[in-house]
């Protein structure tokens, strides 16, 4: 009797312990979760304030009472937000696909192909993994220069469309496809090249889908190179956009019209993670850090 | 022999289209940029250059801004590194505590990662920033618990320099919560349970086994981290503006580029010497890295 009191007694308490972790558990979550989000209310917040009333307010408000969609006129208007928006469309596009293009040849010579001086050649692809952009781009800036492909779509594109990193990952994907398939393709007389596309490809679809992602964000967001490229506005990402639109865009401090084009620039990226939630989260974490 | 050669060649077109991007966008600038480091008062327009030495390394090493910019990448390193490491661990624990809303608090946890770090800083700006309008949002929480407001965009440099801060931390966090939160799922239960029936503490579980268990992860967090962090620039530039150096807020990297291109810009050969010496710190970082847990494996 007495000892079965106590079992109960400890069950009650440890029960106890576990609903006092779990409730601090998920306060402290929320409170992240709060902290995380904060910065995107506050934006889309602020992007329907007026201007008049957001410079009224001493102490600002935590919500809007004149909702306005002036701002976004404005974003559209007084500056060339569509534009910035159309270029890194553009720029995200081609750039992607000719990654992929170069990438998934160079992988299958890696997987597929015997040649002379390949273990070799795919070493120092290696080493390359450990040089950092940083390094590189000096001379880029310069070479890019001399050509004269300043404020221009192939000067942009032309130096991040070779990716050691994604070669490796597409190479060691191919390779985990059988060999067979590729005998039994040859026997049938297919083609290296219609083999590749054919058979291979559609195999590797998630590593070329985790690829895409990780290009198409890297793309979105990049802002040294395409501002080291660019100073004709025509040229403009809308990294550079919205830096231009930070230093002299609305002629005067519009900070619900800036914001207005945050929302509209980190809308697109945020829409395509929601919808491909699973794919984005488990290519990231296959593909390495950011930037 | 023909068939050989024959597909030799058809092995070498598949690689050109990735040789030549490599080669003139990566190689070559690779051992360029070198060169530039070492060609004394090389001028641009003229491509010439008085001889060969170490004078551009000196000058960079000796020039404030220079030292500006290593100081803040150095603090900016020695608090991000360690404090997104710790919070991101603690936040993985967490969820992996829970079940219900995991996958929804997970998702909202990833944002930042998707998010345009140039516009996100302007947000991040405007939330720390004092104007004739308004203190802003975040000296309002603070004059509400009794604090000074403080110009955290162009006041004091600690001010400045706990909004960087704040704002790598919070880019940074998506991708280390990610790996670390499915580096804990993956432990195999039956070490806790194990545990468990020994009747061990809580505490003593984590020290002994989770920790062991998804160290290697942290290990590459770490460095991952700190490559990350020694390259920091484009937050800086989301906060402060392009021009950094009168902010005082410079990093390396944004040093790089102002020596390039900008209005303090034209000389490659400083910003040679400058990459290169970033370089060299992120090598011997990376080095030290893999020797400390090259030790702890085998002591372990």
């Amino acid at each position: 009797m007495d000892t079965a009191h106590e079992y109960e007694k400890i069950e009650k308490s440890a029960k106890i312990k576990k609903v006092i972790g779990d409730s601090i558990t998920y306060i402290l979550l929320a409170l992240w979760g709060f902290i995380v989000l904060f910065p995107f209310y506050w934006m889309v917040l602020t992007s329907f304030k007026s201007y008049a009333s957001y410079n009224g307010e001493y102490i600002p408000k935590f919500y809007v009472s004149n909702p306005t969609f002036q701002n976004y006129v404005s974003a559209f208007t007084t500056v060339s937000l569509g534009r910035y928006l159309l270029n890194t469309a553009l720029f995200t596009v081609i750039t992607t696909v000719v990654m992929l293009i170069v990438t998934t040849f160079a992988a299958y010579a890696f997987a597929r192909l015997q040649f002379k001086g390949k273990n070799i050649v795919f070493v120092l692809f290696l080493a390359l993994m450990m040089i950092p952009n940083e390094l590189v781009v000096i001379t880029n800036f310069v070479t890019i220069t001399n050509l004269d492909m300043r404020n221009s779509f192939p000067g942009l594109i032309l130096p991040s469309v070779a990716s050691v990193f994604y070669i490796y990952l597409l190479k060691e994907n191919f390779e985990a496809i059988p060999d067979n398939l590729y005998y039994a393709a040859k026997v049938d007389g297919t083609s290296d090249f219609k083999y590749l596309f054919k058979v291979m490809v559609p195999i590797a679809r998630p590593t070329i889908v985790t690829i895409v992602i990780l290009k198409v964000i890297e793309c979105w967001n990049s802002y040294v190179w395409p501002r080291l490229i660019t100073d004709d506005p025509r040229f403009y990402l809308v990294s550079n956009g919205i830096q231009e639109i930070r230093e002299n865009g609305f002629g005067r401090e519009n900070i619900p019209a800036m914001m207005a084009a945050v929302v509209v620039i980190s809308l697109p990226l945020i829409v395509l993670f929601l919808v491909f939630r699973r794919t984005v989260m488990s290519g990231v974490s296959r593909g390495g850090t950011k930037g | 022999m023909e068939s050989t050669v024959k597909s030799n060649l058809k092995a070498w077109l598949y690689l050109l289209p990735a040789l030549l991007f490599l080669g003139a966008f990566m190689v070559y600038p690779l051992i360029d940029v070198f060169i530039y480091s070492f060609e004394e008062g090389y001028n641009s327009a003229s491509q010439t250059s008085f001889g060969t030495g170490i004078y551009n390394y000196s000058y960079v090493l000796h020039d404030p801004y220079f030292l500006q910019a290593l100081k803040n990448t150095l603090i900016l390193v020695a608090i991000t590194v360690p404090v997104s490491t710790i919070l991101s661990l603690l936040i993985s624990l967490g969820l992996n505590r829970i079940s219900k809303l995991k996958e929804l608090f997970q998702t909202i946890y990833f944002l930042p990662y998707v998010t345009n770090t140039l516009a996100v800083g302007l947000v991040f700006m405007i939330l720390f920033k004092k104007t004739a309008y308004t203190d802003g949002m975040i000296n309002f929480l603070i004059t509400a618990f009794g604090g000074k407001s403080v110009d955290f965009i162009e006041g004091p440099y600690w001010a400045k320099m706990m909004v960087l801060c704040i704002y790598t931390v919070w880019i940074v966090m998506p991708f280390k919560v990610l790996v670390l939160t499915s580096s804990l799922a993956s432990v195999n239960p039956i070490y806790y349970s194990a545990a468990r029936v020994d009747g061990t503490s809580n505490t003593r579980i984590f020290f002994r086994i989770t920790l062991p268990m998804i160290s290697p992860m942290i290990f590459y967090l770490v460095i991952t981290g700190f490559i990350g962090a020694f390259k920091a620039y484009s937050d800086a530039v989301a906060l402060f503006g392009t021009n950094l150096n009168v902010a005082e807020m410079n990093t390396i990297v944004g040093y790089v580029y102002d020596m390039l291109y900008g209005d303090s810009g034209g000389y490659p050969s400083y910003a040679s010497a400058a990459a290169i010496i970033l370089f060299s710190i992120v090598l011997t970082i990376t080095v030290i890295n893999l020797l400390v847990r090259n030790r702890g494996v085998v002591k372990g």
